[in-house]
């Protein structure tokens, strides 16, 4: 079998399940759905794996599968570009993808939409690997909006509950805000460079580097930076960065394999994949650079102090999701494109698990989600709470584990980030460990320590099976093997793939030539200097600020949640305004739904009660309409009939004439 | 046999059908109707095919040429050709009238051979507009089309249906007499022809391009129709039957955006040069104006009216940007628009055949009862949101990229539809598919039929085909756009 064959099986396979699932649902039943879906991911992943030693042998590959349009010399393409940028995306993403499809058997159980949620996840994987494998802007375009789309679908999943179909009517159009800036981007790429295809594109990008464009009279903006900061307003829809990260959270109405798929490890970081595969052009402009730098800093630290409030155990994740992806931001604006995509790796692994175990515990708490109401569930579950340990590890970066490498290596980065705003990113980062450790154990601490609080739940399911209630009062016990089995499957990663790839990844050859970083930009030399080895790393972090910031936090927590759980409250009370803010989300949402929703529908409103109907229709059709049957109303008064009439208006006119005549004369 | 009169059967086919069932006569013969309906239809579509199959794309030339002397005083003739321009819209519109056909079956119970015969008249009509190549052949095909919609909507229309029939006949009248003076006049401009091509090259001075320019523009504008000429759509949709909607806006739309290709672009380039900034400010108002009154409509036959009006101003939008990227993605966008339009007024008679209600209040909840139309909606609705793989994204795309080039601003404006127009729709889609069933009648609501699947089917068939694989469409288009636009390119002052 040739290569072509074999890139073409990637994203095909999983495509195939998606659509036996989803057309012929009701024939296959439900175990032919998740057989015929696990097996396509199964075989992409297997594919992806053959793909990934081809690209490490040193292979790359750039083609057209189909000429999708053509205007003579401008032509749009759909194509793969595989190099190791892409090989290591696409192992992630069919990996992640087979233990959520894995899991979902087990989650979705007693859910009588199977079929369509099996359909919707393989269709995800093929719209996510076409956005990962693809050779240009327009396919770039496709997957980007083909995720948004499942997203969209698997958001608002249970169609009846009423916060999951205003979830996902809100993320789509978010993301949409988001796809603005991107098209204009992308519009403008083609404008100057006469083409969409990346390998075209890079290459002419640095003859562009001093190209202006005006965009109002007397103000020239460097051509880079503009189409550097509207593609990255793209990512900032998906990647969920401030101001636009406003969907992320209440995404989580979703079920929860998927805010673990999409929400967590893959779709939403398809921003951070976009802008290292764009490095070519974003590292032409320090000012797009510090943009992405801001935001970046902006998420990762203001969304991590919302986890510290949130109950939901959801939430909790999503917000550590959000500032998580605020930490690659910050790394692209640092130029360590190598890093941020190490982090999205890492990330993608330890928040996965994270949101798994987040729904084995849902499983077992049938269905509530709120944290204060559970406690002690480390003995009940053994398997979850070691793989979440384990996860929350990862996360707040414990020396050795994976997160540790790739958040470690961001804030070094920053550090030595040349950038003017470098310096305030960088205490964001710092702050932000410690924010995390915080929140993240804050959390480990109410689901599986302290006391059992379970039975005291009011029985508020997320979801609208009804199978929460009668259980309720049992005591809770470990989820059966699919669950379980994904779970462990993460961990081991979570645990080592930063300790096995930090060297090739970040100071090796392996991303070669496909991620370019300008020789202003040295970050990556300067960090390679202070590198030896992982083991070394691992072990020199007890020395960092990083390390003892984490330390702090998780024993903050544990003081807190564990030791007095009085004091957060009195903190809370002393606090209002505060409190107040974190829990309101800084008001974002009220903000928006003012200003965006009733601010359109007003101006909608207006002008149609006022241009279309009062003054087109009301003054110019129908008055013309009136008009023309006032005039005729008096004219036809004229045609009277009487003989009279008409022979004194003639004397009147006779006489005007003669009068007139006479004054001439 | 025919080999050389493809375009005359393509006129004269669906005619002499709605002929024909016209002659069942009352209803008691309406089974018959349909069934002659049906036939005609589809021969109608038949007979199309030699046009895709016989096409030669390396030309701009017109081909399936028909000339034959008319009214040989004035020299007027029956000139039939077509090109990359016009024969997708034939097709399209041969296709469209089968549907209508198949759709109307059950609904339309009163009436019926002459609903029948109405729509396909107008449809050998229609195809005439395409084909006609002398003015004033044009001329009456334009206006001839008006007098079955008219009655289409006057006679099978909702409660308010003479309004809106008067509404929107007098509107179109008014804006095509005054291109008949201009027709006259370039009649005697061009040494005594109406022969449209022969106008092509005619010489014009600016102030005679500059008056021709806005009769044409209102003739073919109110029919788009642009803003501020458009206020009778949403009237006329509102009372229109199903059918009468889906070939308001699938084709007769077309006709118009049609007429600026064929009539102001390549006679008056100076003046649609000079007067762009004018028709790209229209076109722009249409995108962002109209997206906004559409999300507050109430009616969804109302909100389909207004978002046909924002996706037609692309098509206007991108015809002004002067290039094959703009030009053919207004045409893409042409097309497309036909297909999603089609099916979004389809879904919309599915839900009405059953609620009679238009009204988004009165809907809610309709997955729970009918899972098969709630996907069917939302493939379309998604289209209409210009979703990346369906059709309505390639116009939008085309239309979008072009504009960036000619200037950044345009293309700002025109891309708040990826806002406007996802938020539209999809509110509407949220409010009526999504939630729980709150309204009684909603609960007694049936699945989509047999005859709906197999109606909307196709139509996704083409949403999705198109949106995959737009190349076959733009290969036809391609040549004759580059010709137009060349063309265009060349001053016509003395």
């Amino acid at each position: 079998m040739d290569m072509q064959t074999l890139y073409l099986i990637v994203p095909l396979a999983p495509l195939f399940g998606a659509i036996v699932a989803g057309l012929f649902g009701r024939l296959v039943g439900r175990s032919g759905a998740h057989v015929v879906t696990i097996a396509g991911v199964a075989v992409s992943l297997i594919a992806s794996w053959l793909v990934f030693q081809d690209v490490r042998a040193g292979n790359t590959y750039n083609g057209t599968v189909y000429t999708w349009m053509a205007l003579g010399d401008l032509s749009f393409e759909v194509g793969f570009l595989i190099d190791s940028l892409t090989g290591m995306m696409m192992l992630v993403v069919t990996f992640v993808s087979l233990m959520v499809h894995i899991y979902t058997i087990g989650y979705m159980h007693d859910d009588p939409g199977y079929q369509r949620f099996f359909s919707y996840i393989s269709l995800f994987t093929f719209s996510m690997l076409m956005l990962v494998m693809s050779n240009n802007f327009l396919q770039l375009f496709f997957g980007w909006e083909a995720v948004g789309l499942v997203s969209y679908l698997l958001i608002g999943f249970w169609y009846t509950k009423e916060t999951a179909i205003y979830a996902n009517l809100k993320a789509f159009l978010v993301n949409r805000v988001g796809d603005f800036g991107f098209i204009l981007g992308i519009g403008l790429v083609l404008a100057h460079f006469g083409t969409l295809d990346y390998a075209t594109v890079f290459a002419r990008a640095p003859s562009f580097a001093n190209d202006t464009i005006v965009l109002w009279p007397d103000a020239p903006w460097s051509l880079m930076t503009v189409i550097g900061i509207l593609l990255f307003i793209g990512a900032m829809g998906k990647s969920a960065q401030f101001p636009l990260h406003v969907w992320l959270p209440d995404s989580m109405e979703g079920p929860t394999p998927i805010s673990a798929l999409i929400h967590a490890a893959t779709m939403v970081t398809a921003g951070i994949f976009m802008v290292a595969r764009m490095s070519p052009l974003f590292e032409l402009s320090d000012v797009a650079l510090s943009f992405i730098m801001v935001i970046g800093a902006i998420t990762a630290l203001f969304m991590g102090f919302l986890g510290i409030v949130q109950n939901d155990i959801k939430r909790v994740v999503a917000y550590s999701t959000l500032s998580q992806l605020g930490y690659m931001t910050v790394a692209l604006g640092a130029s360590a494109y190598s890093v941020a995509v190490f982090h999205l790796m890492t990330h993608a692994f330890f928040k996965a698990l994270l949101f798994l175990a987040a729904g084995s515990v849902i499983i077992a708490m049938h269905h509530n989600q709120d944290i204060r109401y559970m406690g002690g569930l480390k003995k009940y579950m053994p398997i979850t709470w070691i793989t979440s340990l384990v996860g929350s590890l990862a996360l707040i970066g414990t020396p050795f584990l994976s997160g540790f490498y790739s958040k470690e290596t961001i804030i070094e980065a920053v550090k030595l980030s040349h950038l003017p705003v470098a310096d305030v990113a960088y205490w964001a980062v710092l702050i932000g460990v410690f924010v995390t450790a915080f929140y993240s154990f804050r959390m480990y601490f109410l689901v599986f320590h302290g006391k059992e609080r379970f039975h005291q739940g009011h029985a508020h399911g997320n979801e609208p099976d009804a199978h929460h209630v009668e259980h309720h009062g049992g005591t809770p016990h470990e989820t059966p093997w699919v669950v379980t089995g994904p779970l462990l499957a993460l961990a081991l990663p979570s645990l080592a793939i930063g300790y096995m790839t930090i060297e090739p990844m970040l100071f090796g050859d392996y991303f070669g030539s496909a991620i370019y970083v300008a020789d202003r930009h040295p970050v990556m030399h300067e960090l390679n200097q202070h590198f030896h080895g992982a083991a070394a790393m691992g072990l020199h972090a007890v020395t960092t600020l990083p390390f003892w910031l984490a330390v702090a936090g998780v024993g903050l927590a544990a003081f807190f949640y564990l030791k007095r759980p009085d004091i957060p409250a009195a903190i809370a009370q002393r606090f209002r305004f505060l409190h107040q803010l974190l829990l309101n989300k800084y008001w974002f949402d009220e903000l928006y739904s003012w200003v965006f929703a009733k601010g359109a529908r007003l101006l909608g409103a207006t002008l149609w009660r006022r241009g279309d109907q009062n003054v087109i229709d009301g003054f110019f059709v129908n008055g013309t309409a009136h008009l023309v049957e006032r005039v005729s109303r008096l004219v036809k008064a004229f045609q009277s009939g009487y003989i009279y009439h008409y022979a004194f208006a003639m004397l009147i006119g006779v006489f005007a004439l003669v009068t007139w005549f006479a004054r001439l004369n | 046999m025919f080999g050389q009169s493809i375009l005359s059967l393509v006129i004269w086919v669906p005619i002499l059908a709605g002929v024909a069932v016209l002659a069942t006569g009352s209803d008691r013969n309406a089974a018959l109707a349909r069934w002659i309906a049906l036939a005609g239809a589809l021969l109608g579509f038949i007979v199309a095919i030699p046009l895709v199959t016989g096409f030669d794309t390396s030309t701009s030339a017109m081909q399936f040429v028909e000339k034959a002397a008319w009214i040989p005083a004035f020299n007027v003739h029956y000139h039939l050709g077509v090109d990359g321009i016009s024969m997708p819209l034939i097709l399209l519109n041969s296709f469209i009238t089968v549907l209508v056909v198949i759709a109307g079956w059950q609904v339309i119970q009163d009436k019926v051979a002459q609903y029948m015969a109405a729509f396909l008249i107008m449809s050998g009509l229609i195809n005439g507009v395409f084909a006609a190549l002398d003015g004033i052949l044009f001329y009456v095909f334009f206006e001839g089309m008006l007098i079955p919609l008219y009655l289409i909507v006057g006679v099978w229309g909702g409660p308010n249906r003479v309004y809106a029939a008067f509404k929107f006949f007098l509107y179109t009248l008014l804006g095509s007499l005054l291109m008949l003076v201009s027709m006259v006049y370039l009649y005697f401009q061009s040494g005594g022809s109406f022969d449209i091509q022969t106008w092509h090259t005619t010489t014009l001075g600016m102030t005679a391009q500059t008056l021709m320019f806005f009769s044409f523009l209102l003739a073919f504008g109110v029919k788009v129709p642009m803003w501020p000429v458009h206020t009778w759509l949403p009237d006329a949709h509102v009372e229109a039957p199903t059918g009468g909607s889906v070939v308001l806006a699938a084709i007769t739309l077309k006709v118009g955006a049609y007429g600026f290709l064929r009539f102001i672009l390549p006679i008056l380039p100076d003046a649609s040069h000079e007067l762009s900034w004018f028709v790209i400010a229209l076109s722009l108002i249409a995108v962002a104006y109209i997206g906004l009154v559409a999300l507050v409509q109430a009616d969804m036959k109302k909100l389909i009216a207004y978002s046909s009006i924002a996706h037609m101003g692309f098509v206007t939008l991108g015809f002004f940007m002067f290039s094959p990227l703009g030009a053919e993605g207004g045409l893409v966008q042409m097309i497309s628009h036909g297909f999603v339009s089609a099916a979004l007024f389809l879904c919309i008679g599915v839900m009405y055949d059953r609620l009679h209600s238009r009204q988004i209040k009165d809907y809610g909840g309709l997955v729970n009862k009918m899972p098969v139309f709630a996907a069917f909606f939302m493939l379309f609705a998604m289209a209409n949101a210009g979703l990346p793989a369906t059709s309505g994204f390639v116009g939008e795309f085309m239309v979008i990229l072009a504009a960036t080039k000619v200037n950044f601003w345009f293309a700002f404006v025109a891309a708040t539809t990826l806002i406007l127009g996802a938020a539209y729709t999809l509110w509407m889609y949220k409010r009526v598919v999504f939630g729980n069933v709150t309204n009684p009648h909603v609960e007694e609501m049936r699945d989509v039929n047999a005859r709906e699947i197999l109606i909307l089917g196709v139509l996704a068939v083409c949403v999705l085909a198109m949106g995959l694989y737009p190349k076959p469409f733009t290969d036809v288009m391609h040549v004759s756009v580059v010709d137009l636009l060349a063309h265009v390119a060349q001053s016509k002052l003395p």
